[in-house]
């Protein structure tokens, strides 16, 4: 996010500058087969009590860069090359590994897609939620127990008492993903990042989860980062929007814009391909060819060989993060055309 | 559940108004999975109701789509149908024989006109394989539908047909994109010319921004080859994009059926209200104006449904009625003649239409 970038010195205390700060983030993989280049300069701010959902499909770089944020990412292969990573003010990548240790899962934690594989299965839910508490704060086992019961109620899982010597696979998905929003709550972090937090969960459990999710994220005023590929559930929650392809943010905007006029392609072309629920269209706009190898991003704009308004300049100039108004970005070169031509047919009616 | 099908309402979304003779009857089939206990002496201790007296008409050349959670049987339909699995009762009527009766050469010649894709192109194609021989293998099989020497020039017009380069026939699946997989498993699916084609999750598995191209394929197809689909989803906007009617399942049970105006904007069962409202719309705008159901709880085991009505437990309208009597499928009474879309039917005591979908622009 180019926005509000020049409103905080680098080092700017808690109170000053955005919950956390990326910037310039540069991730690659050093593979056998080369150098993939997954996270090229990706920026964007998350203020307390926000919500900023990043949009991309697979391979886009959305969930590396949440990992280079949390400081899990596998390395190697992976790697952090270039930028800065500024969370209440403090870079995180010039920290050493024990005080990064320290921050993650008390200041910022992480929910994962999958519940039933990020929860040990040979422990019971009790003793995993406690472990936060014994492991973090130091509390004798039977405090974190207390705890760990008052942490299930908070995220409205039934009788939490008797379930708490339950083993995971005893929990349905959607109490198990409940069972991760606990963990990721339990030490009252600042910053929650969610990894398609209801993927992999059914259409009105998912509204029962991400429901409790905005209510606690109220609750406790904490930053939202919702990693997500689903345009619905964005609409519902975020406040803002950062949508990634290839690696590379192409378009940043505050949630009711991006819907009525999109000022990218990709993201143009996203919207007009996903039937409706509330409108039975005749042919789905589909967006041509794959997304691109990250081994062999083309050159100029990576979404050049797809882009219905490609020309010679997208094919040599990488287009840089245009401001299209105060609080919008588009890296595209011809936005104005985009913003334009998006009055006239496409999408609704 | 018992109805025939009833004379609907002539819909404008149905192609074909004339051939009104179901292709496939489905009626009161059931299938339970046996729930064992001990290692020697097994002992049958209970079944897991995965489908519970489901019964529909597939017409020609329609889309049947069929929704519902993890679980809800959707797709023990779709193996039914394949005669993958044997039901434990009913009937499923394929140009009046009932197939589930069937073995050995007769079965055979009607697995031919009925084909199936499947979810998951990662792993339904066999990586040892080469794309010619994967879709050619259905030729092994029913050796009468190409003779030898024309085999390659058929699969070569296949991939053509699903928008594959012809010259790829002798690539291997793994050097292929997830959608173009997909498109190799509807090739396959249409090799014997078939004329109902089963489509469990085809495009769950897949980026947004390659699921259009693969719904636009199946809906060129489906015109090209007068194909009949069983379209089955959770994904409620996928299923209205691509359907002309649609059945709801719940538990084993189908607890609405009918075109998907009726459905979608006509809903009477408080199921497929709050499975509509649930899902997000991609509209910030609606946020404001949408009425959001929230079900409390998960969905009851299916070894252990609850009595009378399935969903009663999950239901806000629930009654002692509901506890004690099962709701049967058929045309609520209080719709009963009014020869609106609200007339459909819908298995629920209380029926009562609610609009949650935001009605179009």
């Amino acid at each position: 996010m180019a926005t509000s970038v020049e409103l905080s010195t680098e080092e700017g205390g808690t109170d000053g500058g955005p919950l956390l700060d990326v910037r310039n983030l540069h991730v690659e993989f050093r593979t056998r087969e080369g150098v993939a280049r997954a996270v090229n300069g990706v920026e964007y701010s998350v203020d307390a009590g926000e919500t900023l959902a990043v949009l991309g499909e697979s391979g886009s770089g959305k969930s590396v860069t949440a990992q280079a944020i949390m400081g899990i990412l596998d390395s190697p292969p992976g790697f952090v090359t270039q930028g800065k990573i500024i969370f209440q003010g403090r870079d995180q990548l010039k920290l050493s590994t024990e005080e990064r240790r320290k921050v993650r899962g008390a200041r910022m934690a992480m929910i994962f897609q999958d519940a039933l594989s990020s929860l040990n299965p040979v422990l019971n839910v009790g003793e995993q939620l406690g472990e936060m508490f014994t492991v973090h704060r130091g509390m004798s086992r039977k405090q974190a127990r207390a705890k760990a019961i008052e942490l299930m109620e908070r995220v409205r899982i039934p009788a939490a008492k008797e379930r708490i010597k339950s083993y995971p696979h005893q929990f349905s998905g959607g109490m198990r993903q409940r069972v991760m929003i606990a963990m990721a709550m339990a030490l009252e972090p600042e910053l929650i990042i969610a990894d398609e937090p209801t993927t992999a969960l059914d259409v009105t459990v998912q509204a029962q989860v991400m429901d409790l999710l905005a209510d606690l994220q109220r609750e406790y005023n904490m930053g939202l980062i919702l990693i997500t590929h689903d345009l619905g559930v964005v609409a519902d929650v975020a406040d803002k929007i950062a949508v990634m392809y290839a690696g590379r943010i192409v378009e940043t905007s505050p949630v009711h814009d991006i819907y009525a006029k999109p000022a990218h392609p990709y993201t143009k072309g996203l919207l007009d391909s996903i039937p409706r629920l509330d409108q039975k269209g005749q042919e789905l706009y589909a967006i041509k060819g794959l997304p691109p190898n990250l081994l062999h991003i083309p050159p100029g704009c990576a979404f050049n060989p797809r882009c219905p308004l490609a020309r010679d300049v997208c094919r040599t100039d990488v287009p840089p993060l245009y401001r299209v108004s105060q609080e919008r970005a588009s890296a595209c070169h011809f936005w104005k055309e985009v913003l334009g031509d998006d009055s006239a047919p496409a999408d609704d009616a | 559940m018992t109805t025939a099908p009833r004379p609907t309402t002539p819909e404008p979304s149905d192609p074909k108004p004339a051939a009104r003779e179901p292709i496939l009857q489905v009626r009161k089939l059931v299938k339970h999975f046996p729930l064992t206990q001990g290692i020697v002496f097994k002992r049958q201790v209970g079944a897991v109701q995965a489908v519970d007296g489901v019964s529909f008409d597939l017409f020609p050349g329609e889309t049947l789509g069929i929704v519902g959670e993890s679980g809800c049987g959707k797709s023990t339909v779709a193996k039914l149908l394949m005669n993958l699995e044997e039901p434990t009762s009913g009937e499923i009527i394929y140009r009046g024989e009932d197939i589930t009766k069937l073995s050995g050469r007769a079965l055979k010649t009607v697995r031919r006109n009925i084909q199936m894709v499947f979810q998951d192109p990662y792993t339904s194609l066999n990586p040892r394989m080469t794309v010619g021989d994967i879709i050619g293998e259905p030729f092994d099989i029913h050796p009468d539908v190409a003779p030898k020497g024309e085999r390659r020039k058929r699969v070569q017009d296949l991939l053509d047909v699903v928008g594959l380069n012809p010259e790829y026939i002798n690539r291997y699946p793994h050097q292929f994109s997830g959608g173009q997989r997909q498109r190799i498993g509807i090739a396959r699916g249409l090799a014997l010319r078939p004329e109902i084609i089963v489509a469990d999750e085809p495009v769950s598995a897949l980026d947004v921004s390659v699921q259009a191209q693969v719904v636009n394929l199946m809906e060129r197809l489906q015109d090209e080859f007068t194909l009949s689909y069983m379209f089955i989803a959770h994904d409620l906007s996928i299923v209205r994009h691509i359907s002309d009617r649609v059945g709801v399942m719940y538990l084993g049970k189908i607890v609405e059926i009918g075109a998907d105006e009726e459905i979608y904007s006509h809903p009477t069962h408080p199921y497929t209200q709050a499975l509509l409202s649930a899902v997000p719309v991609p509209d910030p705008q609606a946020r404001e104006y949408r009425e959001r159901i929230i079900l409390q709880g998960d969905v009851p085991s299916p070894a252990d449904p609850p009595s009378g009505c399935r969903f009663r437990t999950r239901c806000w309208k629930a009654q002692e009625r509901c506890v004690v009597e099962e709701p049967l499928l058929a045309v609520p009474e209080v719709f009963r003649g009014t020869a609106g879309p609200a007339e459909h039917d819908s298995a629920c005591h209380f029926a009562e239409e609610k609009q949650v979908v935001p009605p179009e622009e």
